[in-house]
């Protein structure tokens, strides 16, 4: 039963400091390499002057992430000295003594307010288009579990991905998607359409807004075009040298591509056509970084991939462009522009599918389409995270963490939208997962393979999901192309 | 059709919980000689493994009992008997007589927590949640939202998963017995008390509450007839039970008295360590334990027990409703604990379980005195982490009933408990743990800390038990949530 006022924003904070307090526990979890990435960035930017940062090599781990991310990451060292000064030497390569765990799981966690303050705010925004329609779906007179407000809050204050991605694995998504979505937020509540016209279109605009763009630019670059550095960085942000996959191949279409270029060259090989002698030895399928060649199917650059990537998303834009639709419109573009850089990209990781699940989370509450693309997207997104955390300890954790998601976005968007949201088909792909899992998790390891090739289940996984991720891309397109335009009041579809 | 999937939401949170903490370190760990007591629990396996059943308990050249002998009845030796087939399936160094001892590694970690979790599963969620939706009023998202806060309860979750032990065992088969009590079936119910009991026999304290009400509703079905008949098969199946785990025992006397020696330690005095009871805190002022005699010492802390009992013991075998058995279940236990000879700080949970059954009818009271019990285990960042954790829950959960909780907090007002008091102890307990995590104590005081939070907890366990007397032995005759008598 609905609860008076106190609910209203008792709840969120409840949703909050639950998922907080999660994160607290996964403290002493299991942390990938990217624990020590950070920890040696702390150290450089703490101890070398600022001309030194992008060329310090002591550690594999160079900085490889925009100026911003470096001045973030000094900041947090002046924090760091309270809790441990020693993690800030450069030298102390692998340094993680229980008070640097503290620190850096602390920092996310605390960091991820920006996140969580966020998700309020879009709320609010929400919120504030709802009433200024008569809509069936409001929030009033529903039970607190099944309002829209609430189903959205806990699909991205709870999302697995970014659990286990941020406090588990180790990285800072949270922040920076907290402060996308602001972004967002922010822009939409200063007016209630977001469209620019060509009748309003003004000069005076273009050149404001051109010109924000630009001094951010300048803030974060500066220091660094002044130093002549600008190649450096660059060449440390864009490493085209890793290849087109990363060791574990995100599930996007090179990764389908890879693998029918493997069956082929091995089809090839078997009907004759091929000469086993010339094909080049585990290439793909080796495990490690590094540029590599196809043998059927012709080798892909990085230019092919821009060129792909870009065609896959100018469609969207232009549809933005000529027929805007306000909020919803521009996040749909936002999804689908980031989910045709994940399919197209050139060495994605597969963490990047959060950057179209999150987004696409809202749509979910709001469109039925959406929310059948999002439980597609999100299941088959968030399965194909499994192989980061490879622990045993962790097996059950990523496990039950997933089932609480899974069942959540199903339960609750099912409730809002009342009636089946997958297709028998949609149904038993999903469901196939959980064989893949069980051979995944249990089975292979078990087996004189997993020695020898370790590689298999990481291939299924990514296999598998590639499919998932594709079908969700092209429904989102059609879902992009086949509804109605409107403007930002006409929320009620 | 929401249900299952609410109920399975909670189950899912409460594992992540229980996992999440197991992560961390466990008792005793990388500290040799001795270790602690997940090194105890791992030499029980090899002793029960390699030893014939007549050796478990005696001091032989294989068994040396000084080194974690055996202290527990018999059903914990099965299940360690159960978990050391498993050992040695997957790692026969685990269980190897001898050598193995102070044996650790993170595999043999995750198998230590993986028997502790499968427990869990098997035996004290589902009691949960039997309670909640067959014993409890409300609707059956408040039946949901108890089971959750029940299930994250951080004082169980710590112990057992972080410490290392199996309360979630003797916890869950007393929750059976309860459940079963509850639902009309009394011999079932007391079948899984017995077990409980036979797990360890700090169930005891639960004992009193139990037999009272079996026995106060044997005499309310007429002691000629029914009654008695009810009676004799209660007593029968109970004997039976007993028999059946001691059975490997029984063959001579000297084999129990041993047993029963392990049991009660009474040569070890009137308490150890820092516990949250009077004897502890009296201790301060006075130095009993070393000023009065150890068998002066037992009598008197027997009677102080047995004084503080009586009244509700006395109240539940005239009136034998449920309501009546939960409460009396917090007031033997509290007395027990609080009064009790070698009570250890662990023992805690025993009133804590009725206390979280008392949730829904009491919400603030049982909210409070679960803090207070967790605040008293360890000044951890992991148990402030936890109380936050249980604190929103609570809120959670009261938000969900708001009326419900006015209602009992009018009741509660009635009996001079206002918010403002939880407030200020909620407010000393931040300082406290703030202060015993932060500061160094003074060198002439180095105990300081320690003491200070025993003192403090002690204070409030007291006041709990006079408050869930007053509230059994004066029971208002407009109960609104009376559960429903059998």
């Amino acid at each position: 039963m609905a609860s008076p006022m106190n609910s209203d924003s008792g709840w969120f904070l409840a949703l909050a400091l639950g998922v907080s307090f999660i994160k607290c526990l996964l403290i002493n979890a299991y942390h990938s390499t990217d624990f020590e990435v950070h920890r040696n960035w702390l150290a450089v930017t703490h101890s070398m002057p600022v001309s030194k940062w992008y060329y310090e090599a002591t550690s594999e781990w160079t900085l490889d992430y925009p100026p911003f991310f470096a001045w973030f990451e000094y900041g947090l060292s002046h924090v760091a000295a309270y809790f441990d000064k020693e993690m800030l030497v450069v030298r102390n390569l692998n340094y993680a003594s229980p008070a640097t765990v503290l620190f850096q799981r602390l920092s996310v966690i605390v960091t991820d307010v920006v996140f969580i303050y966020a998700i309020k705010e879009f709320n609010s925004w929400s919120c504030a288009i709802y009433r200024c329609c008569k809509c069936l779906r409001e929030d009033k007179g529903k039970e607190l579990l099944w309002k829209p407000s609430f189903i959205l809050a806990t699909l991205l204050l709870w999302n697995f991905g970014l659990i286990i991605v941020d406090h588990i694995h180790f990285q800072y998504n949270g922040f920076l998607f907290g402060v996308l979505l602001l972004s967002v937020a922010r822009h939409f509540q200063s007016k209630t359409d977001g469209s620019v016209h060509w009748k309003s279109f003004s000069p005076f605009r273009f050149v404001v807004l051109g010109s924000i763009v630009l001094t951010t630019f300048a803030l974060s670059f500066g220091p660094f075009i002044a130093l002549g550095q600008i190649p450096q960085v660059l060449s440390r942000l864009f490493p085209f040298k890793r290849g087109l996959c990363h060791a574990y191949w995100a599930p996007n279409v090179w990764a389908l591509y890879n693998i029918v270029d493997k069956v082929l060259s091995m089809l090839g090989v078997k009907l004759g056509m091929l000469d086993i002698n010339k094909l080049p030895k585990a290439t793909m399928t080796g495990g490690l970084v590094q540029e590599f060649q196809h043998t059927v199917l012709p080798s892909v650059s990085p230019l092919v991939t821009l060129i792909c990537t870009l065609l896959s998303i100018l469609p969207a834009l232009f549809h933005m462009w000529y027929r805007p639709s306000g909020g919803r419109g521009f996040l749909r573009c936002i999804v689908i522009c980031a989910l045709g850089s994940f399919m197209f990209g050139w060495h994605v990781h597969e963490k990047a599918i959060l950057m179209a699940i999150l987004p696409l989370s809202w749509l979910a509450v709001e469109h039925r389409e959406d929310a059948r693309t999002f439980l597609i997207l999100s299941t088959t997104g968030h399965f194909s995270l499994f192989p980061l955390l490879f622990t045993a300890q962790e097996l059950p954790i990523k496990i039950l963490l997933m089932l609480l998601f899974t069942i959540f976005s199903f339960t609750s968007l099912k409730k809002l939208f009342r009636g089946r949201l997958v297709s028998s088909v949609e149904a038993t792909y999903l469901l196939g997962l959980i064989p893949l899992a069980v051979i995944c998790e249990l089975v292979y390891p078990l087996t004189p393979w997993h020695h020898t090739l370790p590689f298999i289940p990481l291939l299924l996984t990514s296999i598998y999901c590639a499919l998932g991720v594709t079908y969700s891309f092209i429904r989102l397109y059609i879902s992009l192309l086949t509804v109605p335009s409107t403007t930002s009041k006409g929320k009620c579809q | 059709m929401d249900n299952w999937s609410l109920v399975s939401m909670c189950v899912l949170l409460g594992l992540t919980t229980r996992w999440a903490v197991s992560f961390n370190s466990y008792s005793g760990a990388s500290k040799p000689p001795m270790f602690g007591d997940y090194e105890a629990q791992r030499h029980w396996q090899e002793v029960a493994y390699n030893l014939p059943v007549h050796e478990w308990y005696l001091n032989t050249t294989d068994n040396n009992l000084s080194y974690w002998g055996l202290d527990y009845p018999p059903l914990t030796a099965y299940h360690s008997l159960l978990c050391a087939y498993v050992a040695k399936l997957i790692n026969p160094a685990w269980v190897e007589l001898h050598t193995s001892r102070g044996y650790e590694s993170s595999s043999h970690k995750l198998f230590m927590r993986t028997t502790v979790l499968i427990a869990d599963i098997l035996l004290y969620i589902p009691a949960v949640f039997l309670y909640c939706f067959y014993l409890s009023n409300g609707s059956s998202k408040k039946k949901v939202a108890t089971a959750l806060c029940i299930l994250l309860y951080p004082g169980l979750i710590l112990i057992d998963y972080g410490h290392f032990q199996y309360n979630n065992v003797s916890l869950g088969l007393a929750l059976w017995g309860v459940v079963g009590l509850g639902s009309g079936w009394d011999l079932l119910g007391s079948l899984a008390f017995t077990l409980a009991l036979n797990y360890k026999q700090m169930e005891l304290y639960h004992s009193l509450p139990f037999f009272c009400y079996l026995l106060g509703k044997c005499i309310k079905q007429g002691l000629v007839g029914r009654g008695l008949f009810l009676l004799l098969k209660i007593s029968l199946s109970v004997l039976a039970t007993f028999a059946l785990c001691w059975l490997p025992f029984l063959s001579e006397p000297q084999q129990v008295l041993q047993v029963l020696h392990r049991l009660f330690p009474v040569a070890r005095g009137l308490f150890e360590d820092k516990v949250a009871n009077t004897w502890c805190s009296l201790n301060v002022l006075i130095k009993i334990k070393t000023l009065i005699l150890t068998h002066f010492c037992i009598a008197f802390s027997l009677a102080l027990t047995f004084l503080f009992v009586l009244p509700s013991s006395i109240k539940l075998l005239t009136k034998p409703t449920m309501w009546q058995f939960k409460l009396a279940l917090v007031n033997s236990s509290l007395a027990f604990f609080l009064f009790s000879f070698q009570v250890h700080e662990k023992s805690i949970l025993l009133p804590a379980l009725p206390v979280c059954l008392l949730m829904n009818e009491l919400p603030l009271m049982a909210t409070w005195f679960l803090l207070v019990s967790t605040f008293r285990l360890r000044r951890a960042f992991r148990t402030v982490t936890k109380i936050c954790g249980a604190v929103l829950l609570a809120r959670n959960k009261s938000n969900l009933s708001l009326c419900d909780l006015s209602l009992s907090a009018v009741t509660e007002t009635a009996l001079f408990l206002p918010f403002v008091q939880f407030g200020i102890s909620m407010a000393a307990m931040a300082v406290l743990s703030t202060a015993s995590a932060a500061l160094e104590p003074p060198a002439r005081l180095p105990d300081l800390f320690p003491v200070l939070v025993s003192i403090f907890s002690c204070m409030h366990f007291l006041a709990s038990l006079l408050y869930f007397n007053f509230v059994q032995l004066t029971e208002p005759p407009s109960r609104r949530g009376q559960k429903k008598t059998n």
